[in-house]
């Protein structure tokens, strides 16, 4: 009895001592700044990284990664709900969600940082790069104006092809097919050699997406594309039937690898890695990956084929990984300072280096090598949806994205996928006008 | 306070712990659950819209591919209620025979059901691949290459591809519990039926089957429960596609959850999935109870 009353009293005072210990500023700097970031083959040089910034100030940080992309989305969102957010972590998804965290208050204003010593931080950055993290003065989503996200890197999305197999169809290996007739016959040619002409991660649907926006923007432009998500245009419009044509085109050319809707982008990275694949479509970050699959591997880099020589090309991308800072975390200055530090020249060169991507810094940026300089050279052309003036519905989505598996596995026909998106987005409008009147009603609760 | 109002309240102190953590981990997600699918949420926002049914109505009324990723649960659910559970009685039968090597066996066939899903997935998966895959390989060696293709991509195999996984995993389960069922089967009722002049199928008919109901029936529940509510191993390997041909319940509620940010209606979705299975699992049990 005796000696479970003792053990009893060492438990509640062991309570009462971490209790008390768990409030204190002390105890607070002695735990490290946490960063979370999804990027699993950049754990090594942020590591690095960590390790200077701690020599230099004597602050702890520490990385914590989570790939997939997918299942990092779902541990930020969990921790978002229960107010676990770390100091520094990275927001996936659509423009909506990050208005959600920002609604939230899970990320802190940034521009009072950024504009600072007259724009002192904001000037280092390429401009595309800072957009997708600002919103404008009159957004949909009741967001104050201004940047709440530090870009780490830009990005963009091309065609990768295999230069030997390209000599081996008897094509110059560094004139690449520029055309969409061209890159169908590569493909074709390809096939009938049993090599897979083309191969991209396209079971993941945000992929097949990126190509999709590329066409659709390169076919119809930017304000069409705006005009269907206002519901202006309908997806049966011919210019939207002939986007999801040129998946059917790529199905009947033959030169799709077998089952590329259920090819994760891992496994089309590896095939591509393993020079079984003529061309690839994956972004920046694929220069890093073939590196460490495959060293020896020649290829070059190149913006998807014209359907229309007379319209500009255009590719998706601007904006790489950026880090956000928890508004809630008491140690939103540190967060600040480490971005600070993290986004600056030396550090953002030795990333480069590290990890082959493109600098968001871009006196970083100034002498990319190989590869890399060809993504730069495309900055220029590159869209993104956040920063369209108007977002489409997620389920929308989903259905577009879907349908166009469907097309690749000659299930349906370019024109029922429209149809049916169509009657998606005739739904989904009619619930967003329900959702406004109920807005008006006040059906809202905190 | 007396001794008689002490004993009284003894009891329920007792089991007062059980209460307090049923309440917190079952009754209470339950009613955010409920509560939660009532409103429109993206599961972030501080402000929820009141919604009342209308995600109930969604998705009873609107939502074709969740009644769709249904019938193709209920697609594999039959395959594995039949083919895996056959299977797995058929294997403890001839292991209850005692075999040579039976404990052998006994380890081999539960091997399965303790891997991860994950894992199966992806060995599967290079299994059916359609450029390299081991499948196919052995069909083009053997000479039908005719038949060759990207199993997990072709809509008329997709399906039937990802149910082999789940039947290959899960046929353990129903192994060893046949297996225990059948060694509770008095040995006495055998002999006695052997002396009567009883064949193999005639024992198998009257004596085993019979007293193997009440293992049938938990067999089949744990088989509809399990099957129904498939996930990993669809995401380890299809990820729901080709398009929606493998989508699952659980797979729709997870994507209206973290793929397009709607958790009032995911959680209406839940609701929905939740009391079809409870319905399926009373009628079996009302059905069964009745074969005994």
């Amino acid at each position: 009895m005796k000696a479970s009353r003792r053990f009893l009293a060492l438990f509640g005072s062991a309570l009462m001592v971490g209790a008390a210990g768990c409030g204190k500023p002390a105890a607070l700097a002695a735990q490290p700044l946490r960063v979370w970031h999804w990027m699993t083959d950049r754990e090594a040089a942020f590591d690095e990284l960590a390790k200077r910034y701690q020599q230099e100030t004597g602050t702890r940080v520490r990385f914590e990664l989570y790939a997939p992309s997918d299942i990092y989305v779902q541990k930020v969102r969990a921790a978002a709900q229960t107010d676990g957010l770390p100091e520094v972590y990275g927001v996936l998804g659509e423009l909506r969600d990050l208005a959600s965290f920002i609604n939230a208050g899970h990320v802190l204003p940034l521009e009072a940082a950024m504009s600072a010593n007259g724009n002192a931080w904001r000037s280092i950055f390429f401009p595309k790069a800072l957009e997708v993290n600002t919103f404008a003065r009159e957004n949909p989503y009741g967001v104050a104006p201004g940047i709440y996200g530090v870009p780490l890197d830009v990005m963009n999305v091309q065609l990768f092809y295999n230069k030997p197999l390209l000599a081996k169809l008897g094509f110059d290996p560094n004139q690449p097919p520029d055309t969409w007739e061209a890159f169908l016959d590569a493909g074709r040619r390809a096939a009938a050699e049993r090599l897979i002409g083309f191969v991209s991660g396209w079971a993941e649907l945000w992929l097949i997406d990126c190509f999709a926006t590329d066409y659709a923007i390169h076919e119809m432009g930017v304000k069409k594309v705006e005009a269907t998500y206002r519901g202006k245009v309908p997806y049966t419009d011919p210019d939207w039937v002939r986007v999801l044509g040129r998946f059917a085109e790529l199905r009947d050319s033959g030169m799709l690898a077998e089952g590329i809707v259920t090819i994760g982008n891992k496994r089309a990275e590896q095939l591509f890695a393993n020079g079984q694949a003529l061309f690839t479509f994956n972004g920046t970050w694929g220069v890093n990956v073939y590196q460490s699959m495959n060293p020896d591997l020649e290829y070059g880099v190149v913006m998807p084929p014209r359907t229309d020589p007379k319209r500009p090309m255009v590719t998706w991308g601007g904006a790489g990984s950026s880090f956000f800072v928890n508004a809630k975390s008491p140690r939103r200055d540190e967060a600040i300072a480490f971005l600070t530090w993290l986004t600056a020249e030396p550090q953002q060169r030795y990333l480069t280096e590290a990890t082959q991507n493109i600098p968001a810094n871009r006196a970083a940026a100034a002498d990319l090598p190989g590869p890399l300089a060809a993504f730069a050279d495309d900055m220029d052309q590159t869209v993104h949806p956040r920063l369209f003036s108007v977002q489409e519905e997620s389920t929308v989505i989903e259905a577009f994205d879907k349908g166009i598996q469907s097309i690749l596995i000659g299930e349906q026909t370019p024109e029922e996928v429209a149809a049916r998106v169509q009657q998606t987005k005739q739904h989904e409008a009619r619930q967003r006008a329900a959702r406004a009147a109920r807005q008006e009603q006040g059906h809202v609760v905190d | 306070m007396s001794s008689t109002e002490r004993r009284a309240i003894a009891p329920y102190l007792f089991f007062l712990p059980a209460l307090v953590l049923f309440l917190t981990f079952s009754v209470y997600p339950f009613y955010l659950l409920t509560h939660t699918s009532l409103f429109e949420w993206d599961g972030i926002s501080l402000a929820k819209s009141f919604v009342g049914f209308s995600n109930y109505w969604n998705v009873l009324a609107h939502d074709p591919v969740f009644w769709t990723s249904f019938s193709q649960a209920g697609y594999i659910t039959l395959l594995a209620l039949t083919l895996q559970n056959a299977l797995a009685l058929l294997l403890a039968i001839a292991v209850n025979r005692r075999l040579a090597g039976g404990t052998f066996y006994r380890t081999v066939f539960f091997l399965p059901p303790i891997l991860s899903e994950i894992v199966v997935g992806l060995v599967w998966f290079w299994i059916y691949d359609g450029n390299f895959g081991i499948l196919n390989e052995a069909l083009t060696h053997l000479g039908l290459s005719d038949f060759a293709r990207a199993w997990l991509a072709d809509r008329n195999t997709a399906l039937t591809a990802v149910a082999i996984i789940h039947m290959w995993k899960g046929f353990g389960w129903g192994f060893v519990i046949f297996l225990a069922g059948l060694q509770t089967i008095p040995e006495q009722l055998y002999e006695a039926a052997r002396v009567d002049g009883a064949g193999a199928w005639l024992r198998f008919r009257h004596i085993t089957l019979p007293l193997l109901v009440p293992v049938c029936v938990v067999v089949s529940i744990l088989t509809i429960l399990g099957t129904m509510q498939i996930f990993a191993l669809i995401i380890a390997t299809t990820g729901g596609g080709p398009g929606y041909h493998t989508e699952v319940p659980i797979t729709r509620i997870f994507h209206s959850m973290l793929g397009t940010s709607r958790f009032g209606y995911a959680c209406a979705q839940g609701i929905v999935f939740g009391l079809i299975l409870l319905v399926f699992s009373l009628v079996q049990m009302r059905f069964q109870r009745r074969a005994v």
